[in-house]
């Protein structure tokens, strides 16, 4: 049926009719803010960022090290045992090369998001980061790489403490 | 009801003005692991099916649903989230086991209010945002519009709703779950800052941090769990239009019909007399009045001479929110109506300590998902040595 109508009834809306108020619109900025308590276990994980180190939580009853840490295991549903440091090396579990940012802005170095299992944690246990020092064609899963962390001045207990993960060969 | 099912496990953690320190899954976990204690259960293999309430907003993380499964021991497990009151969930869990889905199912629900650095803010946000964000008024304008319109429908007056702020502040005063507490004369209460008259400040219930998970469980699961199962009898929820324009102002149609639907399940007629007491949303001050009226527990317009007479004090023939209500224990965001369960099955265990009352045996929780919303639910409760 409609492809036997030519003409559209109708008059079609064209930006400036928004930008120059011709239609109804509303603008409104949300105040939407919050300070979310990190917990006991993410707190203890940033302060060690800060400090140039990873930590973690030991389950003994799967004998697993979790990290990032938690106070409970979510296998077992029972509070964890102990806090571990680990490497702040790792192997690359899946990787993507992304030409686009969060904002939808086109890049020419395209960003390298990565989830990387850190070596001490147990299997499975990463942290979600970013690749760099790396052509994105050179990446490959299975690859071992290493963190490298901010200036200890610049460091803020945040995970951005990490300014990204390199290519590393174990000596 | 086609299946007979009990609440077998209760568990709750932090009942505080704020809970620095702490995230929002460690909160849940410490309520979720009493609960299972409490029910004797291992979550990783005897919950059949898990049941969240959230609101994205108030958690300041869109899609929150994601976020809920491994405090709770759900991870790998069926497991859902109901953007609604947790008696809500409530009915979803009833339905899972009146369906034959699972046979046990743990109910969750937290406020972590403390999180929101603008929370009235946020709160605007669920106000239409062509029609009334822009008028720009405070989210708590609306109560006191209906304030107004209640008490011009009814017999109902300002004093009365002052008497139901120093009721429920008293009795949270023999209250440990409880944050606000407080020996108020009535006329601190009237005089006390105007906010949205005919509110004051202290007719608002405040905010307070908090989880609670109960386990639901199908009778032939029940009865081997718990030597205290708690019945649920009936239960009942309703949504009534969201147009602030033409809702009913003067009366709580919601709960109204929410509760029609919960008695005729559980076979009742002649609600005051055949339930003990009740615990209703008391958000604010007159919200207690109207609520009890749309239940028919008192007749219409009154509920504030009931009060003034004492039968819904704590000694009274018909005691109204003993554990101090939200006025008294806090406001819990979502968790608001599982606080209200919580209070209601300790009683019937015999467990609410303080607050017990004497043979209470069949008792109604009532939730109101508080402003702009229109919706509330109503679940009946009855001990185990109850009547059949």
């Amino acid at each position: 049926m409609t492809v036997n109508i030519k003409q559209w009834p109708g008059t079609a809306l064209a930006t400036r009719d928004l930008e120059q108020g011709h239609v109804l619109t509303v603008k409104y900025k949300p105040r939407a803010e919050y300070a979310w308590d990190a917990g006991v276990a993410i707190a203890r994980y940033l302060e060690e960022l800060k400090a140039g180190r990873l930590i973690a939580r030991s389950c003994k009853q799967c004998d697993r090290i979790l990290i990032p840490p938690r106070m409970f295991c979510e296998e077992c549903f029972r509070p964890t045992d102990s806090w571990v440091y680990v490497e702040d090396t790792g192997t690359v579990n899946t990787f993507s090369i992304c030409h686009v940012r969060w904002d939808v802005v086109r890049l020419d170095q395209p960003q390298l998001p990565a989830v990387i299992h850190v070596d001490g944690a147990s299997p499975g246990m990463g942290i979600l980061h970013l690749l760099g020092e790396v052509a994105p064609e050179e990446v490959y899963i299975g690859m071992k790489v290493k963190a490298v962390w901010e200036e200890a001045s610049r460091r803020q207990g945040s995970i951005t403490d990490i300014r990204h993960w390199k290519p590393w060969k174990e000596e | 009801m086609s299946e007979r099912m009990a609440i077998v496990g209760l568990g709750y953690a932090d009942i505080r003005s704020c809970t620095p320190g702490i995230s929002y899954k460690e909160l849940m976990y410490e309520a979720a692991t009493r609960a299972y204690d409490d029910a004797g259960i291992n979550p990783r293999k005897q919950v059949d099916s898990f049941i969240s309430v959230s609101e994205d907003f108030w958690e300041g993380t869109s899609i929150f649903d994601e976020y809920v499964p491994d405090q709770l021991g759900a991870a790998l497990r069926p497991v859902h989230t109901v953007c609604g009151d947790g008696l809500q969930a409530l009915s979803c869990a009833a339905m899972l086991i009146e369906t034959g889905q699972a046979q046990i199912v743990a109910v969750e629900g937290h406020s972590k209010h403390s999180d929101m650095c603008t929370p009235h803010h946020i709160h605007q946000l669920a106000f239409d945002p062509i029609y009334h964000r822009p008028l720009g008024a405070h989210p708590q304008h609306l109560a006191g519009l209906e304030m107004a319109r209640f008490l011009h429908e009814s017999e109902n007056t300002r004093e009365h709703c002052g008497l139901v702020v120093q009721k429920n502040r008293r009795n949270a005063l023999k209250n440990p779950r409880s944050v606000y507490g407080s020996d108020l004369s009535l006329q601190d209460i009237l005089d006390a800052e105007p906010t949205f008259t005919p509110m004051g400040v202290l007719d608002a219930a405040q905010p307070a941090d908090g989880a609670f998970v109960v386990v639901v469980a199908a009778e032939r699961r029940a009865k081997a769990l718990s030597t205290h199962p708690v019945w649920i009898r009936g239960y009942g929820w309703c949504t009534e239009t969201p147009a602030v324009d033409s809702r009913s102002w003067g009366e709580a149609a919601y709960a109204r019909l929410a509760a029609h639907q919960a008695y005729r399940m559980a076979k009742i007629t002649a609600p005051a007399r055949e339930l003990d007491f009740a615990e209703v949303d008391d958000s604010f001050s007159y919200k207690e009045l109207q609520h009890l009226e749309a239940l028919d527990i008192c007749p219409q317009g009154a509920a504030g001479a009931w009060l003034q007479a004492g039968i819904t004090q704590t000694g009274g023939e018909f005691p109204v929110n003993v554990s101090g209500g939200s006025l008294g224990v806090g406001y819990f965001l979502e968790a608001s109506g599982l606080m209200r369960l919580t209070e209601a099955v300790l009683q019937l265990r015999g467990q609410a300590g303080a607050v017990q009352l004497p043979a209470v045996r069949r008792g109604l929780v009532q939730s109101w998902r508080n402003l702009p919303t229109t919706t509330g639910c109503v679940v009946i409760l009855e001990r185990a040595d109850g009547r059949e």
